[in-house]
């Protein structure tokens, strides 16, 4: 398959290669039918930051029970702001919760999913909670009306935790040891 | 995308009434039920007794792991690994610093190793007593619970001495373990091995030729070979449908390819296999953890590396070197390079798998946890169509998931 390119930085010497977002569907079946890559490990969604310019993807996880072996193949999607892959639900079965999954946490559109719906948090929350740019913290929503008398009165809220100046681990490579304290950065 | 649909039970009536649903019932079963084992929640669609549709709810424990894990070193994740699979905390303790150590490059010592696989072996027992006794109680013999539970108290009581806690042990680091074994330990755990097996015996002889149990698990949810590698089911589940595959041995970390032992694979799939997969592995981890004492090097229990393990306290009091790398690493994190990395350990549940993405330093980039408890779950609307919603509590014993590592 000429559009795959050998991914850089595994530490883990598991074969890697990136895939074009178009030619994903493609490539998951060649790997399954020719290569016998039957087993879909993990799907894991990343964010690259906002500058990257292919700041939304997945990293896909494959294990061949033939060969013992795991395959990982990257993908990243064109647009950083509706980033969107091919789904590959119908040659994995367990693909339909992983992407169910990574469109809930990380906003990522599965184009061909049969139900692709939030599954970790509830229906009506706003934030894709993964993404770089969500703080830590958590954002302000509201949670699913448990109760219809609570509707209207008293509607519950989620409120951002306080964090109390943490997270508690200073910055390496800061100039200044000032500057890598943790009480000194800035909350978002 | 699809909005889902919650049903009121007054809509439920009135679409009966108008014929839109026949003669289908919808039931709700959880977040709070004993058999969910935690807060799953399914909704069934029913007709009669007999389930035809089951769309399972997840991620009431949700916690955000993944998000905690972005924002702090590598050592300060390793007590949130505990609450992953709260069942065997020592497992996914190794799992996470194994992955780690696989971006750092290193190699840990062999003693270290070896007091790795007893813990995980140890846990594994410990996490399928619980699995089966539960399941013996989902199915009606209340009895075999109390066994199991018997016996994984005195697991525990060796978990506190080794780690300080009984559940949330939070006892490897990246390039070692949080302190060497105590003395007198292996000792014990020896002689807890020695009288486990009979126990082990005993519950066996309890239930497993049980007809009553027999009769509720035989031919109940079976999994064909092929649907379970096409689902990425991973450990027992699988093994039980006839796959013969083990990370343990397949792709051996931990010096596992040092110790002899089998891989229990079951011929039907149903969740009668799961059952008799579970108590065999019991077993095979016994042998592991004879042969680990009988073998256990000495020497050293953690890298030597002052960027990555925190030397002796003796020398962090005594020498200013010792004191400064000791800072560093606590505040800053163990230093690893850039790069990623996946790991998949065997663990009691399945196949716990952590991708990291280290951009360089003490705090990864991203983590992601693969649960086997979430490919476990996700099979549900598959194999619950056709059963009597009484399968329910069997079927969902069978499985042997917990919803900490399903929502993280």
């Amino acid at each position: 398959m000429p559009f795959l390119k050998v991914r850089e930085g595994g530490r883990d010497g598991i074969a890697a290669f990136d895939c074009p977002p178009r030619k994903l569907k493609e490539a998951v079946a060649v790997f399954k039918n020719d290569f016998s890559f039957d087993s879909l490990c993990d799907i894991a969604s990343v964010d690259m930051g906002e500058d990257s310019p292919r700041r939304f993807g997945c990293v896909y996880h494959f294990y061949s029970m033939k060969g013992k072996s795991y395959l990982r193949l990257a993908s990243f999607a064109e647009s950083a702001e509706n980033p969107e892959l091919q789904s590959i639900s119908d040659i994995f079965a367990n693909a339909n919760w992983f992407e169910r999954e990574a469109f809930d946490m990380m906003g990522i559109v599965f184009e061909g999913h049969p139900d692709l719906r939030r599954i970790l948090m509830w229906d009506k929350y706003e934030w894709h909670p993964l993404r770089k740019d969500f703080p830590l913290a958590g954002r302000e929503s509201t949670l699913p009306d448990t109760y219809e008398d609570s509707a209207g009165d008293d509607p519950m809220f989620v409120k951002p935790a306080p964090m109390e100046g943490g997270p508690f681990h200073s910055e390496p490579g800061a100039k200044f040891a000032a500057c890598k304290e943790p009480r000194s950065r800035e909350q978002k | 995308m699809k909005e889902e649909k919650i049903i009121d039970v007054k809509d439920v009536a009135a679409m009966a009434e108008s014929g839109e649903i026949g003669e289908r019932m919808i039931v709700n079963m959880g977040p709070s039920h004993p058999s969910t084992h935690g807060v799953l929640r399914m909704v069934f669609e029913l007709d009669g007794d007999t389930i035809t549709k089951c769309n399972p709810v997840i991620g009431y424990l949700h916690r955000g792991s993944e998000k905690v894990a972005e924002n702090m070193t590598y050592n300060q994740f390793i007590p949130y690994t505990d609450r992953l699979d709260y069942l065997a905390p020592l497992c996914n303790n190794v799992a996470f610093a194994t992955c780690a150590e696989k971006i750092a490059g290193i190699e840990i010592p062999e003693r270290c190793k070896a007091i790795r696989v007893l813990c995980c072996e140890l846990s594994r027992i410990a996490s399928h007593l619980i699995g089966v006794g539960v399941y013996g109680m989902d199915a009606g013999a209340w009895t075999v619970f109390m066994y199991a539970f018997t016996q994984r108290e005195k697991l525990y009581t060796l978990f506190e001495r080794l780690t300080g806690a009984r559940l949330t042990c939070s006892y490897a680091r990246v390039g070692g373990l949080a302190r060497d074994i105590p003395e007198g330990w292996l000792g014990d755990v020896a002689s807890f091995a020695n009288q486990f097996l009979p126990a082990l015996d005993e519950m066996d002889k309890l239930i497993t030729r049980n007809r009553i149990f027999i009769d509720r698990t035989e031919e109940i949810a079976v999994i064909s070979r092929d649907e379970a590698v096409n689902w990425g089911l991973t450990g027992a589940n699988l093994r039980a449908s006839g796959v013969e595959s083990d990370i343990r041995k397949d792709n051996p970390y931990l010096g596992y390819e040092n110790y002899e032992f089998d891989i229990p694979v079951g011929t039907k799939g149903d969740a009668y296999d799961r059952w008799l997969v579970r108590m065999e592995e019991m077993r095979q981890s016994v042998r592991i953890i004879r042969q680990v004492i009988d073998k256990m090097p000495k020497g050293a229990w953690h890298v030597d590396d002052p960027r990555i393990f925190a030397p002796e306290k003796r020398s962090v009091l005594t020498q200013m070197e010792s004191l400064i790398s000791n800072f560093v690493l606590t505040t800053e994190g163990p230093n690893l390079p850039k790069g990623e990395a996946y790991f998949e350990a065997e663990n009691p549940k399945g196949a716990l798998g952590f991708f990291i993405m280290s951009g360089g330093g003490g705090v990864p980039y991203r983590v992601r946890i693969k649960g086997p408890s979430f490919v476990s779950l996700s099979i549900l609307p598959k194999i619950m169509p056709g059963h009597h919603i009484t399968d329910v509590p069997v079927i969902l014993g069978s499985l042997d998931f917990v919803l900490g590592e399903c929502d993280r």
